[in-house]
């Protein structure tokens, strides 16, 4: 482990070996280089995704049909309903956004588009790995425990998710809380690492407005991580106490506050939303910009406007509370600042409209993931806009209007955001591309669907239908025919999206073996990354570390034969 | 530059140097560290404001609670204040002549280790006049900021361990000084606001 040192000039110099660390299997858990990193990250976010995707499979079975004996699960008893769409949740959120958009790309292109030869601390960077692998099996853990896995929402609102008796799952709620601090560790050394690499790391000539937008944003979401995360961790440790040592934190009866836990919660739940979003906005930017074409329309002005995003989103936490009995003086201050934070993301919305605008496009399959990913996140914001005046909220809160409107964000986010820099990125991670004619039948079989499962849902929740019910039969006004029919048509939408899937991974494993060698550059992109080898070798730049002469978007340049201009190159 | 219109106009650069970094990568990481810490206790802290403020009667402590030691833990943490300061003086040792820094680096330590042994046997004592975390919110709540607060100077007066055995060795870097030290003024700083919340 000769190689590992803490800082970064040294590590670099320690590159001249060529065979240093661990070889064979261990390679892969025991490496200190950011791109295998990235990967185990990456491979293990896929994996719980699959995870979290047959929860939603079995649950969406039980909600269209109730009491039907679901193929691959069986019959859907009331606790385990309640414990699938908990852990669908916190999966999607915490085991697939996070590691894939923030962790994976984060390590794989942070220190490839700034030119660096690794992260500034290796080391810390392997141990965010390997927590984060073990939240990921103390939560996959915790659903086999006596009595289930937790139940009680990935919100975790006490008393239901404080007291054994209510949520019946005494030793799954605490793992779940154990897993999801366990993984709020992981990414706080992995958020130290993005930013101190970006702050000191940077290649000779870098300038602050000579990095990627898509290193921006994941290190603006890093640092949105470190400063809304305490306080939830300081309300974790409270409820683990409830949980374990009898403690009354959140109990009335003994002078706590319920609602406290909801104010700690979306103190960090709002800005997660940001931190998950920026990066996927990033990514969509810089796959825009390469084919488009063009330069990013007003660089510095996406820059501040995330930012200021970033600053907002510290301040509209409350709207997730407005029928928690919060005082409706302070609902009206949270409507405001809920609707002010729509203007930032409309002005980033405007910037990627005007860089499409003049260009010449080309409809790759990562471009159409990034459309896609606009024209979609786009009817999740418009949506939020109803959800965040307190008044409409009354009516909408907790009902499937909410269910749809998130899934419309965070969707685009962690599955369309994901795909597209898989898809753009994936002839740099593995040296070959990518089938365009099966990626783009993964695409239309992933988005046609997607829209099917959750407009109904919409309906559904103006119709009054509420969430996190197991059964509607129960409920008369809910059980219509034509609800029900709205149900089962997300549900089929739900089956169909993911039989396309199977397309994504037979493209995955055909390009890995035969697909056409990329090259370095093979989408003609100007960034640092596609200056080196494909997949990048270990310290990324062999032969040295690049200088850098411009921004990375000097797309079409009148004075240049080529509608590119490397940063890298003099002249 | 002869076709290029005006908002194509590149600026000259000069050639690319490697620059130093404003702040080190290890005291950096260490700061960010600390943000995420500040904003942990800053959790505590309004968690523990709501709930006294709630309480029915403004009853703090509740009946039957004892009254916590506040003049025994005044005298703690003028120990732990003066350990910072201790300890600021070892860094300018350190810069001087790193030997130098033994004495009072050793010296910062034995007095932040006397702070966490006087906060044990307060709790002890306490913990025999029948305040535990199940007794009331109250306390609860010590228990809980004063809880974290001891493993946070029990972690820092480690890692300031950790700095005097490299010292001896000869091997301490002023970077690897820095960044322990910088967690230790934060345990240090923390602490009059939390005694300040919890006690008084």
């Amino acid at each position: 482990m000769a190689h590992t040192a803490t800082a970064a000039d040294t590590h670099h110099d320690a590159h001249a070996h060529e065979h240093h660390g661990p070889q064979g299997i261990l390679k892969y858990l025991w490496s200190t280089d950011h791109k295998m990193i990235a990967m185990q990250y990456l491979f293990t976010g896929i994996a719980m995704g699959l995870i979290g995707a047959y929860m939603a499979y079995v649950f969406r079975m039980q909600t269209a049909f109730p009491g039907v004996n679901v193929p691959g699960f069986g019959q859907v008893s009331p606790g385990e309903y309640n414990s699938l769409i908990t852990n669908h949740g916190t999966i999607m959120i915490f085991w697939v956004a996070m590691p894939v958009l923030v962790a994976a790309f984060g390590n794989f292109l942070i220190p490839l588009m700034i030119g660096a030869d690794d992260m500034v601390f290796p080391r810390i960077n392997r141990l965010s790995y390997q927590v984060f692998l073990l939240s990921a099996i103390v939560l996959i853990v915790s659903f086999f425990v006596p009595g289930g896995g937790f139940g009680g929402a990935w919100t975790a609102y006490p008393p239901l998710s404080a007291v054994a008796e209510y949520n019946q799952t005494n030793l799954g709620s605490s793992l779940w809380l154990l897993a999801v601090a366990l993984e709020f560790v992981a990414f706080l050394l992995g958020g130290i690492n993005f930013i101190t690499t970006l702050m000191n790391s940077r290649a000779p000539g870098m300038r602050a407005y000579d990095i990627p937008l898509v290193c921006w944003m994941i290190v603006i979401a890093s640092i949105l991580f470190m400063l809304s995360v305490g306080p939830l961790i300081a309300g974790a440790v409270m409820l683990f106490f409830d949980q374990t040592l009898g403690t009354g934190f959140y109990d009335p009866a003994r002078g706590g506050d319920p609602v406290l836990w909801q104010h700690l919660f979306w103190f960090f739940g709002h800005p997660e939303v940001y931190v998950v979003l920026l990066p996927a906005i990033g990514i969509t930017i810089d796959v825009i910009a390469t084919f488009a074409r063009k330069k990013v329309f007003g660089y510095k002005l996406m820059l501040y406007t995330t930012v200021a995003t970033g600053v907002l989103s510290f301040f509209v936490w409350a709207h997730h509370q407005f029928i928690a009995g919060i005082d409706p003086r302070m609902a009206n201050v949270f409507t405001i600042t809920t609707l002010l934070i729509s203007v930032p993301i409309a002005e980033l919305c405007f910037v990627i409209i005007a860089t499409l605008y003049g260009g010449s496009i080309r409809l790759t399959t990562p471009m159409l993931w990034a459309l896609a990913f606009m024209a979609e996140f786009l009817i999740g914001g418009v949506t939020g806009i109803f959800l965040g005046a307190s008044g409409a909220d009354i009516y909408f809160h907790d009902t499937y209007f909410v269910l749809a409107h998130f899934h419309y964000t965070f969707f685009p986010i962690a599955i369309i955001g994901t795909f597209a820099a898989f898809t753009y990125w994936f002839p740099k991670m593995f040296g070959r591309m990518m089938n365009d004619t099966l990626g783009k039948i993964h695409f239309w079989g992933t988005i046609i669907p997607f829209n099917i499962i959750f407009i109904p849902l919409f309906v559904l929740g103006i119709g009054g239908e509420h969430r996190r019910i197991y059964n509607y039969e129960h409920f008369p006004e809910l059980a219509g025919e034509g609800m029900f029919m709205l149900r089962q048509i997300a549900t089929v939408a739900l089956l169909v999206m993911l039989i396309f899937q199977v397309v994504f991974f037979y493209n995955c494993y055909v390009s890995w073996k035969k697909g056409e060698k990329a090259g370095k550059n093979p989408w003609k992109a100007n960034t640092l990354e596609w200056t080196t080898e494909s997949p990048p070798p270990h310290g990324n730049w062999p032969e040295g570390l690049p200088n850098v002469y411009r921004g990375p978007y000097e797309y079409g340049h009148p004075d240049r034969k080529e509608d590119y201009w490397p940063q890298n190159q003099p002249s | 530059m002869s076709a290029g219109s005006v908002a194509y106009q590149m600026e000259q650069r000069p050639e690319p140097v490697r620059r130093a970094p404003l702040v080190s990568s290890g005291l950096l990481g260490m700061l960010i560290f600390i943000f995420a810490e500040v904003m942990f206790f800053a959790g505590l802290i309004s968690a523990h404001t709501i709930v006294r403020a709630q309480t029915a009667g403004a009853l703090w402590p509740p009946y039957g609670q004892p009254r916590l030691p506040v003049e025994q833990t005044a005298v703690n943490t003028a120990a732990l204040l003066v350990s910072g300061i201790v300890l600021l003086l070892s860094w300018f040792a350190f810069r001087r002549e790193p030997s130098s820094a033994r004495i009072p680096l050793a010296l910062s330590i034995l007095l932040g280790g006397f702070f966490v042994y006087a906060q044990g046997t307060e709790w002890v004592a306490l913990l025999g006049e029948g305040l535990t975390m199940q007794s009331s919110t109250y306390g609860g709540f010590f228990y809980l900021i004063v809880g974290t607060h001891a493993l946070h100077a029990v972690g820092a007066l480690a890692a300031l361990g950790w700095a005097w055995a490299r010292l001896n060795k000869g091997l301490l870097t002023e970077t690897q000084l820095a960044t322990v030290a910088a967690f230790w003024y934060f345990v240090v700083l923390v602490w009059p606001v939390l005694y300040i919340q919890v006690y008084l």
